[in-house]
């Protein structure tokens, strides 16, 4: 009779504790949804900055064409200049 | 009985709080779930944006990685170039000349470079002019205005290379006046007789200032009376000077120079007043001292 009276009493001391710690988890997991979303929409904008980056492969080109017509006129003044005495 | 009925309490205290502990279980776990699949559709979006983000990056290193080495390239060939046709001291010069302290950076591919003093070369690079006159071309240029236009271009490399020299006739020729003819070719001769230099005395002149300036009308020698524009009878037999070379005026009051002759200039003349050194009052006059100081009569002209 008394060992009934005593676990309802130990039930409404753990009922609080448990509640208590319950929210916790909820605040824990609401706070990490925003969170996510920004590195969502973070994410989004740093893909579409790289867009610009397939034109490096034409630069590249450029690049290469113009060190080759730098290449071609050094050769030819080399040709052309007496070198320095 | 009271034993059973205190049992039933006390039981049905527990299931109460059994039920109340399920029910704020299930409360709070439901929500907790809620938030977590919002967590995970989040991420997903995430790695799908990070995916394309590594996606599009990839070729980057390598593709970067090329431009560098042609860069690179580059200038290794055009510094090559200009220490091997100028010299290492005039590579750094030319280079400091175009900008200023870039000639302390030195060359990449020369560290050497850095310890040299880099010489001041001007406007106009003599060793470059003689090289592209020698090539047939207009005067070349080593040091222009960064700012300014391309002074080797292609199109107008020509009028790039003379605004780097005084601007007189290379950008508005039109507007200067034409250099005075003179001598036999000149459009206009006046025989000798009539004018010998100045302007020749015309009627208001001659009223203004006198009958005698009537004399510089009729020249220095008149030709009846054997001038040099006399006739060639009255002349002698071999006449050592000729009016052709006996000059001419232009008979233009145009001046000869653009900026022509200021009157005033020599207004301001301070020769008397602050020509030679000062001397020291009451100081012995020394002999050497007599050519450098100032004559009495100077001093109060120009006072």
């Amino acid at each position: 009779m008394t060992m009934w009276w005593i676990g309802d009493a130990v039930l409404f001391v753990v009922v609080p504790v448990v509640v208590y710690l319950l929210h916790g988890v909820l605040n824990a997991a609401r706070s990490i949804v925003p969170s996510v979303e920004e590195i969502a929409t973070t994410a989004a904008a740093g893909s579409k900055d790289l867009d610009a980056a397939a034109l490096l492969l034409t630069t590249r080109e450029q690049v290469i064409e113009t060190v080759a017509g730098v290449a071609d006129y050094g050769g030819s003044l080399d040709v052309i200049l007496d070198d320095a005495r | 009985m009271t034993p059973v009925l205190a049992v039933e309490a006390a039981g049905i205290v527990t299931i109460v709080a059994v039920v109340l502990i399920v029910a704020v279980l299930v409360v709070y776990l439901v929500a907790v779930i809620v938030q977590l699949r919002k967590i995970t559709k989040g991420l997903d979006v995430v790695i799908a944006r990070v995916g394309e983000i590594v996606e599009k990056s990839a070729p980057v290193n390598g593709v970067v990685t090329t431009i560098n080495e042609q860069l690179d390239a580059g200038v290794d060939l055009l510094e090559g170039l200009l220490v091997k046709k100028a010299g290492m001291t005039d590579a750094v010069g030319l280079v400091d000349g175009l900008y200023a302290g870039a000639g302390a950076a030195g060359f990449r591919s020369f560290p050497e470079s850095k310890d040299i003093k880099a010489p001041r070369i001007g406007e106009v690079y003599t060793k470059g002019t003689l090289t592209l006159a020698r090539l047939g071309r207009e005067a070349p240029i080593a040091v222009g205005n960064p700012a300014g236009p391309a002074l080797r271009d292609v199109q107008r490399g020509s009028l790039a290379a003379r605004l780097l020299y005084p601007e007189v006739r290379q950008t508005r020729p039109e507007a200067l006046p034409r250099s005075p003819v003179i001598g036999a070719g000149a459009p206009v001769l006046y025989p000798p007789s009539e004018q010998r230099g100045g302007t020749t005395p015309d009627d208001e002149e001659v009223a203004e200032k006198g009958p005698w300036t009537e004399v510089a009308a009729e020249g220095i020698v008149p030709a009846e009376l054997g001038g040099s524009d006399a006739p060639r009878d009255l002349l002698a037999e071999d006449p050592q000077l000729g009016s052709p070379v006996l000059g001419e005026t232009t008979g233009s009051e145009e001046p000869a120079t653009e900026g022509g002759i200021d009157p005033g200039a020599g207004d301001e003349a301070d020769a008397t007043t602050d020509a030679g050194p000062e001397l020291p009052e009451g100081a012995e006059p020394d002999l050497k001292d007599a050519a450098a100081a100032r004559r009495q009569a100077d001093v109060e002209s120009a006072e």
